[in-house]
């Protein structure tokens, strides 16, 4: 390139379309919702599609970390349907010696953050220390967990017992000043992940790491430590994001959190973080948690396209997407 | 001399505004054996690539057969019948010895590959050369020698005119480089024009019918193999002036504290018995042929891979290195020679570059980017690093990136510093300024070591030179021995007993 000076900025420049893309896809849906079904901005509809999105979301905050330093994790669906078996069965055996009470919640609580983080660990091992491919190891545990928690339902349904699960609905349902736990939940794990990405020695090695692990290794990065951390902090949020999701049904089947992980990736790339690794960002995840979740929303309120089409417009947006990547590679 | 099959005149390359060949000149002669013979950089492999097709002229005519011709890939070199075979083997790992042979040339009976009939031909060409693999083999699955010897059935396939071979000598045995002559042999005996390039004089004196050296760029010497000496080789790749590019050598002051000792260093594959002592205000040159195992072995030092054995003293004191974070905690610090692939995150802008490697010291909880801003700004100021801040850097001219990584490993205030390569691929006057900075680094009472493959530069700016060859340490020579003759001899092990003494290998205290 042959411009070695910084012309100096005038005015106001636009910022890339990689920025202003997904922005204007989410207020373009939200007009759209709007003009469509005077229920949409309904404060109802707004926490329904915010709370649905949180268990997603949380969950692709912490794939934008295992995508920017370059990993993949498939087997987060399966991971969260595991978990939530998990500490079903645990806080129903519990049951009788700790009754219903908050000893028992925090019990169940603490298991599933346990239980995802080392299933995160197990994930981050196996591809940081046995260097197998990310995502040859996430496909094997997505698998291994999928059929775990079908055999701990025995082919069925893992349910609460009744009692406890009116005891625990308010995790979901309940909230603060109307806004509820898992909103709030999501939005601090959105601003803390948004602070760790862009503000902090981990966040920037993150991204060195999945730009360049050569470079990285060289400048005195442990890169097998970074890329393990994304995966047990992935894990961990994936425990968080059960927790919240339990008291919803106060059940798990085979069938719970099934194809979550390509949810959780494709928010994370609509988002504009990069497939490859190397640049993340949490906002634009968020943005893509939104943008899916609109779909969905719009399409079951409104009867302008059937339901049933809602993997196909996701699945076109999606590539939409890295459409609008690419561009930002050969522009810049 | 019979007419040249392939010919070169006047022949120009230009990268961006350097100029790497000035107007060369080559004639391959059916039947004969050529050598081309240079020191790393002087252009050999550039005038390769633009004999087989692979790059184009700037300038100058190709002539085929005496009739000028143009090259566009090098699909059209070979279907003239010059075939190239490069260092870095062009194999597809995943496919058999048999089907890479026939890469792009698969023989056919109607629709369906004729496999039989490859079969029988991979085995008539395999034999010619000696080999004993399997056409069903995986390339994946063979050592180098194989894969050489697989790439030269390949170029017999091909019913090579002109046979290019690049260091084709590199990574055989012994016993394999028979074999190779043999068939250089049988090939120039059938009137294959040939062209190699080998570092090991010895086996340029005993196959080639003809020699020439570049240096620089240009042609300095052309002639009959058996009218120069290998002595006359090595002068002839050697041999310019001095010039006021380097900085004055002050000399290492007597009783300078040795800041460094290194003892029997190791790193397996790559070297062994390394043994040194780096004193304060000290630039130590490290010579010796890409492959010689220098960068591997201050990789090793330096915690970058593992060593195998050895003892490392920093300021008298024995250290422990195991990874690059160890090295930097001794204010020990390695810059790349490979400052796109190793060195820089090409897609990110200078600023996280800067700082990736002393991030500690820019951040508590979270990253300060005033700081971080501050700091780029005076590196800028300090190194001369010209270009937008905000461009990715793998949009820098190679000077800049170059000044930019040693400001990113200033940061870090190494107290020991090695430089790999720190001039490659840039422009003359960049390289003074590298030149003054590590001098003045020296003099601020660093210590240095300097690996280059490009001997003048080690003799402009180094105290002292270590060369290796082959992975081992061939002998540390300073003061008036410091001439590219004595290097080269060393480097290429061709030392006799009329320079032993001269060169003699400084013992370790």
């Amino acid at each position: 390139m042959s411009d070695t000076t910084a012309p100096p900025r005038r005015g106001f420049t636009l910022p890339p379309m990689t920025v202003i893309g997904p922005v204007l896809a989410l207020v373009l849906l939200i007009v759209l919702g709007a003009s469509l079904n005077s229920n949409f901005l309904s404060a109802a509809n707004v926490t329904n599609v915010l709370a649905r999105s949180a268990f997603i979301g949380i969950i692709a905050v912490g794939m934008t970390f295992v995508i920017t330093a370059g990993g993949l994790d498939l087997s987060v669906g399966s991971m969260a349907a595991f978990v939530a078996g998990l500490m079903i069965l645990v806080m129903n055996a519990a049951l009788p010696t700790l009754g219903i009470g908050l000893p028992l919640v925090l019990l169940g609580m603490g298991v599933a953050l346990l239980a995802g983080l080392c299933a995160g660990l197990l994930n981050g091992l196996l591809i940081t220390k046995l260097g197998i491919e990310a995502f040859i190891v996430t496909l094997g545990s997505m698998g291994i967990y999928r059929s775990l928690v079908t055999w701990l339902a025995d082919g069925g349904t893992l349910s609460l017992n009744f009692e406890l699960r009116r005891f625990i609905r308010p995790i979901y349902f309940d909230g603060l000043f109307g806004v509820t736990w898992p909103i709030i939940v999501f939005a601090l794990v959105v601003i803390i992940g948004e602070i760790v990405m862009s503000r902090t020695s981990f966040g920037r090695h993150a991204a060195a790491v999945g730009s360049n692990e050569h470079v990285s290794h060289y400048s005195g990065i442990s890169v097998a430590r970074v890329r393990l951390v994304t995966y047990v902090m992935l894990g961990l949020l994936v425990g968080i994001a059960t927790i919240l999701y339990v008291p919803r049904l106060g059940s798990a089947s085979s069938s719970t959190g099934v194809l979550w992980e390509l949810e959780a990736i494709a928010a994370v790339i609509i988002g504009g973080t990069v497939l490859k690794g190397g640049f993340g960002r949490v906002w634009g995840t968020v943005i893509g948690v939104l943008i899916l979740s609109l779909i969905d929303n719009i399409l079951n309120l409104t009867s302008l396209v059937s339901p049933y089409l809602n993997g196909a417009i996701q699945g076109v947006i999606i590539v939409l997407a890295v459409i609008l990547q690419r561009g930002r590679k050969a522009s810049s | 001399m019979a007419d040249p099959i392939l010919s070169l005149r006047g022949i120009r390359r230009s990268f961006g505004p350097v100029e790497v060949l000035h107007g060369i000149d080559l004639d391959l002669a059916p039947g004969k054996v050529h050598a081309l013979l240079g020191e790393n950089g002087a252009g050999k492999s550039t005038a390769m690539k633009i004999l087989a097709g692979y790059q184009p002229a700037s300038a100058g005519r190709i002539l085929l057969d005496g009739a000028e011709t143009q090259f566009h890939s090098p699909h059209d070199g070979e279907s003239a019948g010059i075939i190239m075979i490069h260092q870095e083997f062009a194999l597809a790992e995943q496919l058999t010895v048999e089907q890479n042979i026939f890469l792009g040339r698969e023989l056919r009976k109607g629709l369906l590959l004729d496999k039989a009939r490859m079969r029988q031909l991979s085995r008539e060409y395999l034999a010619r050369v000696n080999s004993q693999v399997d056409p069903d083999t995986l390339v994946s699955r063979l050592s180098n020698s194989e894969k050489q010897m697989v790439e030269i059935a390949k170029a017999l396939s091909r019913n090579a005119r002109v046979l290019i071979m690049d260091e084709p000598t590199a990574v055989l045995t012994s016993r394999e480089v028979e074999i190779l002559f043999a068939q250089v042999d049988a090939l120039r005996a059938a009137g294959t024009a040939i062209l190699f390039t080998s570092h090991k004089l010895d086996e340029v004196a005993r196959l080639a019918d003809r020699v020439t050296i570049m240096r620089d760029g240009a042609v300095v010497h052309s002639g009959p193999a058996d009218q120069i000496t290998e002595d006359g080789m090595a002068t002839a790749m050697v041999g310019r002036e001095m010039s006021d590019l380097y900085p004055a050598k002050p000399g290492i002051p007597p009783g300078a504290p040795v800041v460094l000792k290194v003892r029997d260093l190791s790193v397996a594959r790559y070297a062994q018995g390394i043994g040194f002592d780096l004193h304060q205000g000290e630039i130590l040159g490290l010579a010796g042929l890409v492959g010689a195992g220098r960068t591997e072995a201050m990789e090793g030092l330096c915690g970058i891979r593992p060593k195998t054995g050895g003892i490392v003293e920093i300021k008298g004191t024995p250290v422990t290195i195991r990874k690059p974070a160890d090295a930097l905690a001794h204010r020990l610090c390695y810059l790349t020679e490979d400052r796109k692939l190793r060195g820089l995150l090409l897609d990110m802008p200078m600023r996280p570059n800067l700082t990736l490697q002393a991030l500690a010291d820019f951040a508590g909880l979270l990253i300060d980017r005033k700081a971080e801003d501050k700091a780029l700004d005076q590196a800028i100021q300090d190194f001369d690093i010209r270009g937008s801040r905000t461009v990715r850097v793998g949009n820098l001219s190679g000077g800049n990136q170059q000044k930019l990584l040693l400001a990113k490993i200033m940061l870090s205030e190494p107290q020991i510093l090695v430089v790999d390569e720190p001039t490659r691929g840039i422009d003359i006057g960049t390289k003074q300024q590298i030149y003054a900075f590590l001098r003045r680094l020296a003099a601020e009472g660093h210590a240095i070591i300097v690996i280059s493959s490009e001997m003048q530069e080690l003799i402009g700016l180094a105290d002292r030179i270590l060369v290796m060859r082959a992975g081992r340490q061939m002998g540390i020579l300073s003061g008036a021995a410091l001439s590219e003759d004595s290097i080269v001899r060393l480097a290429l092990g061709v030392s006799d007993a009329k320079s032993a003494a001269e060169t003699a290998p400084e013992v370790p205290a």
